[in-house]
């Protein structure tokens, strides 16, 4: 069928109908925007019964934090889940995305997601596009095969490990892990661990702050911990408020009362002669 | 091998924010404590605030080493004048010689950022373009909105001209100081750590710290 | 200059008890020359949903155009109107879709959900959703909104309340602002009204 003539809505896949444009912009002198990076910290480890993910929960433009609480621990799949750092818009698209294939792998074969298909489904779409989705992730979950951890890098190289940091802050959670991880952690001990390196981060790397989000995974079962420390709560606030010394000048106001929306009730056979 | 260095620069940006409130018998300055590079915290004791003669008092942000050559050169100008004149330097002096310091390196400029504030001869209070309050560094963007909603001051071209104070007690200024701090650091990641505020007043100086966020 | 600061915009949005406010400022300029002082950044997707769009002027109405279209499109599917979450999920994935060539468009998002819940929302150009329970900014004054409704948010304020603050938010932000301005537009939606008004703001 020939290219509709009207804007219907996409089957998916990118769109670079602006590309041209936004490139001659660029020529003619302007600068290229700056988009949202979750700055990050974001690490996992293998303890003795599963595996646990961490990370921090600031989100910045700039120097500015634009997002005080924002998740970075993604679902995947029941028993996976994926910590993303790199440019906000593409750690949850390319997760989101990823995690609807798994979805429709699992009502087709009826089994449990493996950790290795959503790392291969990752790691394909990374390379594909050669760096420029820029998302880089730790993903761990437990499955049929037992616990795994792996790191994804923008260009799609992956990594398997038994601990492991990404992000602006990944130096200073993994100066921790380094001193402190041992093989067949409990899962307080991991739970502990994995929050010290996260502190580590959120304290010396600007990029990273506010709360610590954990989330544990072992076999059958997973805990979604959300702001499981909230080390930084705000220091000041005036005990007496403040007043607003001139109001403000309206110059028109319109007000538009809302129609109530009437339900409908069902009641006995509607139509029936 | 002609350009060794392309993308050397000779500046740093070390972050931070300073605020300064005027009264009409005080006067404020505060600045947060935290020295940084990049997504690097240096130090989160450091302080940027200099006592540059008895009753001014200077904050400074920008490049911490252009900082500290300027507050020396200042101090070693306000000796010379000690010795000359057998007194301490006015506010707006110290305001005057600061404003040719900085011009004098017109063409490499002191990467720095001054609020000067002190009281004058007769206590009250001076500020470099005499007004109520002002605020520099990385946060006054967001600072400086704030301060304007509560401090409004009359405009300085206005005839006849209209007094700059604000209206603020010097216990309403310091809480003013503190929640412009707390809210700066919720935002803005090189304000954080510490708030050092110094208050001037007929009594003397007296200074007060603050704990903020430190992530 | 970035393309972002070309129109000029500042935009916020804030939540009260069981009510929202979303508030723009009226200035559209060419870089430094004002061109028109009764800009309509925010518009009315249904009763209870709102969205604003800083950025880029003409691509902001071209977004617009597109979200009503897919808007009319859902209630025809669907009869009913959508709820913010699913709204919000349909600009970022809009958005998304020019991911190698953005939209210079960066929208807030307000409306009333289930139980007329207030939601508010902001995106990046590309699509990154961004949900806050108290306040979101954007525009060219969005450092000095950052600050203001830093200072001045409190939590749980009735309507009144709510507008107070969030004019006041806007209109010390815009005046430390070159690229935005002229006074603001502000709709305070509560689950029975709708009331708009505009607001007297330096002109300069």
């Amino acid at each position: 069928m020939a290219k509709s003539s009207i804007d219907l809505p996409p089957k998916g896949g990118f769109s670079f109908d602006l590309c041209r444009r936004n490139d001659m912009l660029q020529k003619k002198g302007l600068k290229p925007q700056s988009f949202l990076k979750t700055g990050t910290t974001i690490v996992g480890l293998i303890f003795e019964d599963g595996v646990i993910l961490g990370a921090d929960t600031r989100a910045t433009e700039g120097p500015i934090v634009a997002d005080k609480n924002c998740e970075k621990i993604h679902y995947m799949a029941p028993n996976i889940y994926c910590c993303g750092a790199g440019t906000a818009a593409d750690t949850e698209a390319v997760t989101d995305m990823v995690s609807s294939q798994l979805q429709l792998h699992r009502y087709h074969t009826g089994r449990e997601s493996r950790v290795v298909t959503a790392l291969t489904l990752l790691k394909r779409h990374l390379f594909n596009y050669q760096g420029h989705v820029s998302a880089a992730l730790v993903l761990g979950g437990v499955d049929v095969t037992g616990p795994h951890l792996h790191t994804i890098y923008p260009h799609g190289s992956t990594d398997t490990l038994p601990f492991a940091t990404m992000g602006s802050g990944s130096l200073a959670a993994m100066s921790v892990f380094e001193s402190k991880f041992k093989e067949g952690l409990t899962r307080d001990e991991g739970i502990k661990l994995v929050c010290e390196a996260i502190l580590a981060g959120v304290f010396n790397d600007l990029g990273s702050g506010s709360n610590v989000d954990v989330c544990v995974i072992t076999k059958g079962h997973k805990e979604y911990l959300r702001n499981h420390m909230q080390p930084n709560p705000r220091t000041y606030v005036n005990p007496k408020g403040f007043t607003f010394s001139k109001k403000t000048e309206v110059l028109a106001t319109t007000i538009t009362p809302l129609k109530e929306k009437v339900e409908v009730i069902e009641a006995g056979d509607a139509m029936e002669e | 091998m002609t350009k060794q260095h392309a993308n050397w620069s000779p500046y740093d940006n070390n972050g931070g924010s300073c605020v300064a409130i005027a009264g009409a018998d005080y006067c404020v300055i505060a600045a947060d404590t935290r020295m940084s590079t990049g997504y690097n915290i240096l130090t989160r004791e450091y302080s940027k605030i200099s006592q540059l003669a008895d009753k001014c008092v200077m904050a400074s942000s920008g490049f911490q080493a252009d900082v500290k050559a300027l507050q020396k050169v200042l101090s070693a100008r306000h000796l010379i004048y000690q010795h000359q004149h057998n007194k301490q330097m006015s506010c707006p002096a110290m305001a005057q010689l600061l404003s040719n310091t900085l011009y004098y390196k017109r063409f490499f400029p002191y990467y720095s950022f001054n609020v000067l504030g002190g009281l004058d001869n007769e206590g009250t209070l001076h500020l470099p373009s005499t007004v109520g309050y002002s605020s520099q560094g990385s946060g006054s963007t967001l600072i400086t909105p704030f301060l304007d909603n509560q401090l409004k001051s009359p405009s300085p071209l206005l005839y006849p001209p209209v007094d700059a104070v604000t209206p603020l007690s010097e216990a309403e200024a310091v809480e003013l100081v503190k929640t412009v701090f707390a809210s700066a650091t919720e935002r803005d990641i090189y304000t954080g750590d510490k708030v050092e505020i110094v208050i001037l007043n007929a009594s003397g100086i007296r200074r007060e710290y603050m704990d903020l966020r430190k992530d | 200059m970035s393309i972002f600061e070309y129109n000029g915009s500042a935009l916020v949005a804030m939540v009260g008890k069981n009510c929202f406010a979303i508030a723009s400022d009226r200035r559209l300029g060419v870089q430094l020359q004002t061109i028109a002082t009764d800009f309509q950044r925010i518009s009315k997707i249904h009763d209870k949903l709102f969205i604003g769009l800083s950025g880029l002027a003409t691509d902001a109405q071209t977004l617009y155009q597109r979200l009503v279209f897919r808007h009319k499109l859902y209630q025809l599917r669907e009869e009913r109107d959508m709820k913010p979450e699913t709204f919000a999920s349909l600009v970022s994935a809009l958005l998304y879709e020019k991911r190698f060539g953005p939209y210079f468009c960066q929208p807030v998002i307000a409306g009333l959900g289930d139980g007329d819940k207030p939601f508010i929302c902001t995106m990046d150009s590309i699509g990154a959703k961004e949900l806050a329970k108290d306040f979101v900014v954007a525009g060219t004054a969005s450092e000095s909104l950052y600050g203001a409704c830093e200072s001045m948010f409190k939590p749980d304020m009735e309507a009144e309340e709510l507008f107070e603050t969030i004019s006041q938010a806007l209109l010390s932000s815009v005046d430390r602002d070159c690229l935005s301005g002229w006074g603001g537009h502000v709709y305070v939606v509560t689950p029975t009204e709708v009331k708009e008004r505009i607001l007297k703001g330096r002109m300069d």
